[in-house]
């Protein structure tokens, strides 16, 4: 198989193997924590030790500074504060990571479902072509778009001229700029999950369905979609988590009304401000939680990890 | 009527498909452009005529050939480890039945749904609670670079690993191989698209990342810190020729394995 | 004596779940042995057990004088052909089929894989992959990478089950003359009764973990020992009755009212309460009141409530004055009345076919696991 499959089968984890009576092909014992012991002491020390870490550093005493360093004195007014100066950005962020998602699913799912279903033989060639862009500079790229969505050129002359924008209307350094940049970067995380489910649906089942309720729009409806489902949640959080934490688009595409929580957290450990930053990294991973089981709950799906 | 509806239908969604594929490589065009614009006034983003200029003094703009080489360093560094330790894990966690197998899956998920900010933040606390803020730079980016690689790597392993039928593993068993020559003649070709996979996802993943490099670097400088960084000194055009390079070997190297596949598989 | 396969008091568990229940089983040293059952049974557990791919939670396995039971699958003179053949896709045919002597780092290797692909009649394969080979081209370079070992013990799980019917007839045969040819003990695991009774010489019928029945395939069909072994190999009609006298080795019935006759040597239990057995095809229908002889049961007053032609013969189903369906097969030779539903009919078959079974078993059990 080739590399671009593999990446394609990076969304839905696939179904557990449990329950004794078939064991098939799995040895008993030490061993298995053998394998796992480097890559778990990894996780550990690097993951769960850092995350109980910047817990802790959110209650240090804000008056501390990386130089005299800080006191632990459980301050829980760090969250006060920090939501009371930096909640419009704490709310931007999630509302142009919704848009930017809703935009990948409705740009994602009729590529995702051409690739399964109408490519033919350039299957594999659309599949690469996806994932092709996602090898070029993140930075890059994302500079590419002050360029395409820039005033003095093409998009926006075309735009002026069908009226579309008024004759001193702009695209770039508007919230449209920042959404579109989120977007367009991480679509491949909504295609490859989806397309990764749709590829497994049977072709007959749609045929069926189309042969059972003759709409086209019924049978997307009631067969393509469910079946999909696993596809589209996998895709939906690799898309939302990471748009929700980045200020890259922000701050490129941007301007200082577009900022998001991710360019905030960046500034305020750039000036030695840990606990208030801390404290809206918390925040930020503690909304996702939440957000992320609520969905994953209502979509119905479990069998994520 | 129906037959044509039909029809239509079905051109209409691969249309919409080729649309969307487009607006993904509008960018990449743009930068493939740039590459070869001369430069021109203050902003290199305005096509000014065709030069090589860029190509052949790729490293004149200051320190974006060290940035490059830190970035490919700590790349295959981290690929090295992280496809190394993922693949132990993927092996651990499909080919192995010991306790606390689910909340293993969920430990090696959590990285990827967490933000980038919040893992750098997480990394920055420990590194500074720890006494290491003044020794931030290339090995505290390599650990980040290994952490956030290594759940990928395992994904995509596990992912071609339980696509393999454990009857091979056992036959090979029964022919009298043992645990050692199962591994290496059985498992391991057989998973081992899998594993490369793996690694070129971890080592473009290193290379791109910002966010987590830039929290953890000190005054280290990555690739993508130098584009950072330019952008608010002016853009030399020289990124877009590493970008264009990047996109091409990426292209190249999947076409390569792609095309290998396909002979394997017509042979 | 020589290298028979002796498997005592062998239990495995997985969990709480039983999948062998203290089995004891000795497959003779050159025979073509079939283990029988519904999927779930125990029988693939065992094969596993014997293979070294699964550890018996209690009990020894013997090969000859050997105890392997705790033996790594590669250190076992056994080999196995798997459900769906498990070939490695990575390599040739013919590596594949050289793997475990090269292994075992045996000389000529070449040459024997010549020899070998020449027996199973694929030569011209060789450089192949398996991928690129049919079905039936796929299970024999199954059958000759684990034949090309001279195992002491080979063994079969499922070997024909991902063939088409045509094909599986064909290699039955070709297995069954391939073992014959090289003499070795093949074991062999189905869940398909005739594939069982086709190519073994012993076929022993597995249930829930436990043996119900072994012996030769007539053995089996003509005196099955339980219920399960009348459904599950082929079909019985069992109804209910008693021993009324015994006079020899003639057994009388009381069934239903009737007097049926039944001899000894297929009964196992001579007296109380039984379930008295008929394989339909052993039974033939004539109009009611038709008499046909002294020497023959009969079960009279039936009402055809079915008639399905399926070429050879006719199935019929009998409603019977208590309320049980019968059922007949009778062969389309031409001579024989036929019949039409809603007529009047009794049931007639001679005393040796009646065979006679415990009654506290369920006279339903194995009737409704499938043979897929």
């Amino acid at each position: 198989m080739s590399a671009a499959g593999h990446i394609s089968s990076l969304g839905p984890a696939e179904a557990e193997l449990d329950g004794p009576p078939d064991p098939e092909g799995q040895k008993r014992g030490w061993s298995g924590y053998l394998l796992l012991l480097p890559g778990a002491l990894w996780l550990l020390l690097f993951f769960v030790v850092p995350t109980v870490t910047l817990v802790a550093t959110s209650l240090y005493d804000p008056s501390g500074s990386l130089q005299l360093g800080y006191q632990m004195t459980g301050h829980w007014q760090n969250y006060v504060d920090a939501l009371r100066d930096y909640g419009p950005q704490f709310v931007r962020s999630l509302i142009y990571a919704l848009i930017a998602t809703i935009a990948c699913i409705v740009l994602g799912f009729p590529l995702a479902y051409a690739i399964a279903f109408k490519a033919g033989r350039w299957k594999n060639l659309m599949l690469v072509a996806v994932i092709a862009p996602f090898f070029t500079s993140f930075l890059v790229r994302t500079l590419s778009w002050q360029y395409i969505l820039g005033d003095n050129e093409a998009l926006v002359s075309v735009l002026r001229a069908l009226h579309v924008l008024g004759p001193e209307g702009y695209l770039l350094a508007t919230p449209f700029a920042v959404v579109t940049g989120l977007t367009y970067n991480f679509l491949p995380f909504m295609v490859l999950p989806l397309y990764a489910s749709l590829e497994k649906i049977d072709p007959r089942l749609i045929e069926a369905g189309t042969d059972l309720y003759a709409s086209p729009f019924t049978t997307f409806r009631t067969v393509t979609l469910p079946l999909a489902m696993p596809g589209l949640v996998a895709g939906t959080l690799l898309t939302f988590i990471p748009a929700a934490g980045d200020y890259i688009n922000s701050e490129l595409l941007g301007n200082p009304r577009t900022r998001m929580i991710g360019n905030e957290i960046q500034d305020l450990f750039g000036a030695g401000d840990y606990p208030t930053a801390a404290a809206l990294s918390v925040t930020l991973m503690a909304a996702i939680v939440v957000l992320v089981f609520v969905y994953v709950r209502r979509a119905g799906t479990e069998e994520l990890v | 009527m129906n037959t044509f509806s039909r029809w239509v239908g079905d051109r209409l969604i691969l249309v919409l498909g080729l649309l969307v594929l487009l607006y993904m490589f509008v960018p990449i065009f743009v930068v493939i452009l740039m590459s070869f614009n001369a430069p021109g006034s203050r902003n290199s983003y305005t096509f000014n005529g065709f030069t090589l200029d860029n190509w052949l003094n790729l490293c004149e703009p200051y320190q974006l050939c060290s940035s490059l080489r830190t970035s490919i360093e700590i790349g295959l560094l981290a690929t090295l480890v992280a496809t190394l330790l993922g693949t132990l894990m993927a092996f651990a966690m499909v080919r192995h039945r010991f306790r606390g197998r689910s909340s293993a899956n969920l430990f090696v998920f959590l990285p990827m749904a967490t933000p980038e900010i919040v893992m750098g933040s997480s990394l920055l606390a420990l590194f500074v609670n720890a006494g290491f803020a003044g020794a931030l730079g290339f090995w505290t980016i390599f650990v980040a670079h290994v952490l956030f690689c290594l759940s990928f790597v395992v994904v995509t392993v596990k992912a071609r690993l339980s696509g393999l039928d454990p009857r091979l593993e056992q036959a090979a068993a029964d022919l009298y191989a043992n645990e050692w020559q199962t591994f290496w003649r059985v498992s391991f070709p057989l998973v081992f698209p899998g594993i490369l996979a793996a690694a070129l996802l971890s080592f473009s993943l290193s290379f791109d990342d910002f966010i987590i490099t830039n929290l953890n670097a000190g005054q280290e400088v990555t690739f993508p810190m130098f584009v950072w960084g330019a952008n608010q000194r002016g853009i030399p055009p020289q990124i877009n020729v590493v970008g264009t390079v990047m996109f091409t070997v990426a292209l190249l190297v999947v076409l390569l394995g792609e095309m290998g596949s396909r002979r394997r598989a017509a042979r | 004596m020589g290298t028979d396969l002796q498997l005592t008091s062998v239990t495995k568990r997985f969990g709480t779940f039983t999948a062998v229940d203290d089995l004891d089983l000795t497959i003779p040293e050159g025979s073509f042995f079939a283990l029988l059952g519904p999927s779930g049974c125990g029988k693939t557990t065992t094969l596993r057990m014997v293979a070294g791919l699964e550890e018996p939670t209690t009990g020894t396995i013997m090969l000859g004088e050997q105890d392997i039971t705790r033996l790594k699958p590669y250190r076992r003179p056994v080999n196995t052909v798997f459900q769906s053949y498990a070939l490695f896709p990575h390599l040739t045919i013919a590596d594949n089929v050289a793997f475990g002597l090269k292994r075992q780092r045996r000389k000529d290797v070449a040459s024997t894989v010549q020899e070998m692909l020449a027996l199973v009649e694929l030569e011209h394969l060789a450089k192949r992959r398996p991928a690129q080979l049919s079905g039936g081209q796929q299970q024999r370079v199954a059958l000759a990478r684990a034949l090309i070992n001279q195992p002491q013990v080979l063994l079969l799980d499922e070997p024909l089950g991902a063939l088409d019917l045509k094909l599986r007839r064909q290699m039955q045969l070709e297995l069954k003359s391939i073992q014959t040819e090289v003499g070795l003990t093949f074991v062999h695991v189905t869940h398909d009764q005739e594939e069982a009774m086709t190519m073994a010489d012993t076929v022993a019928v597995m249930n829930e973990g436990r043996i119900e029945q072994l012996g030769s395939p007539e053995e089996l069909y003509e005196a099955p020992a339980t219920t399960f072994v009348a459904n599950f190999l082929g079909q019985s009609n069992l109804v209910s009755g008693s021993v009324a006298t015994t006079r020899g080795d003639a057994l009388e019935l009381d069934v239903q009212g009737a007097r049926i006759l039944a001899h000894a040597a297929h009964a196992r239990v001579t007296s109380g309460e039984v379930w008295a057995g008929v394989r339909p095809e052993k039974v033939y229908l004539s109009g009611a009141g038709d008499d046909d002889g002294a020497d023959v049961n009969t079960l009279g007053d039936g009402v055809v409530s079915d008639v399905s032609f399926v070429g050879v013969s006719t199935q019929y189903l009998v409603r019977m004055p208590w309320g049980q369906e019968l059922t007949v097969f009778e062969q389309n030779t031409g001579a024989r009345e036929r019949f039409r539903p809603g007529d009047k009919v009794d049931l007639h078959w001679r005393p040796e076919h009646t065979f006679l079974l415990d009654a506290s078993q369920d006279a339903s059990a194995g009737a409704e696991v499938e043979d897929a």
